[in-house]
């Protein structure tokens, strides 16, 4: 779908709060516009937005138009085990983007 | 011949003023609604004020993307949590603007991002925690550029 930027700590110690930055390249089209000839821009914006850990679900966000376009998004979570950290955004025509990040947990 | 072009400038500039009238005339939600979509979340409860803080530009220059964070000050154990954080925006033509939904999981209830604003107001967070109990807290922006009204 885009180019997705993920800023985060791929080593931390067990029970260390991390934070998790995400970026994502999206227009995120209200709706609310015009086009030159007076017509509405349909909308086009990401909707969903799940952080799974290990397959556990972690942190889930919904999006609606007042989300800037080009979505950043920080938040954080807790070094648990090594693994793999999953980001997947979902945006209202259906597509999907998923992102891996590997943690070691020492 | 002069006063035909001048008229005509004059015409054609209040054309020009029209427009962005025009353009202005996107639906503005009203309290009302943003209620509405408060209520969606809270039910038949009530929000106390407190325990969550936003952080914005008291001053933002451009409407289209304003560094919003929300903290919700809790411990975040398992017994004792944040559920979910609740973004409206009253003055926005749709007031919702996001949902975030934590757990004990997330280790510190503090979430980043950056947001459209239609024009100046206040933006109200409302936060779930796991005892069923509502809290929020509110901040005031001033908007220079609006965002939605740009081709």
């Amino acid at each position: 779908m885009a180019r997705a930027l993920i800023h985060m700590p791929t080593e931390a110690r067990r029970g260390e709060v991390i934070e998790v930055k995400t970026l994502i390249s999206h227009p995120m089209e209200t709706g609310y516009r015009r086009d030159s000839m007076g017509q509405p821009i349909p909308r086009h914006i990401i909707s969903r937005f799940v952080c799974t850990y290990n397959g556990e679900e972690v942190f889930r966000a919904e999006f609606f138009p007042a989300i800037a376009a080009n979505p950043f998004l920080s938040f954080f979570t807790v070094a648990t085990e090594t693994g793999e950290v999953r980001f997947q955004w979902t945006d209202d025509q259906g597509n999907t983007q998923t992102e891996t990040v590997r943690i070691t947990v020492v | 011949m002069l006063s035909v072009s001048r008229r005509q400038f004059i015409l054609a500039a209040a054309g020009g003023l029209a427009l962005p009238a025009a353009l202005r005339g996107v639906a503005q939600a009203s309290p009302e609604s943003a209620a509405v979509a408060m209520k969606a979340i809270l039910g038949d409860a009530a929000s106390r004020e407190g325990k969550v803080s936003l952080d914005v530009p008291p001053i933002a220059e451009n409407g289209n993307s304003v560094p919003l964070t929300v903290k919700v000050e809790s411990p975040m154990t398992a017994a004792d949590h944040v559920r979910s954080i609740h973004v409206f925006a009253q003055e926005n033509p749709l007031p919702n603007v996001a949902h975030f939904y934590l757990g004990p999981r997330a280790g510190k209830a503090q979430v980043s991002t950056r947001i459209r604003l239609f024009t100046s107001q206040k933006l109200v967070a409302i936060a779930a925690l796991s005892d069923g109990s509502f809290w929020s807290g509110s901040a005031e922006v001033v908007i220079t550029l609006a965002a939605c009204i740009e081709e």
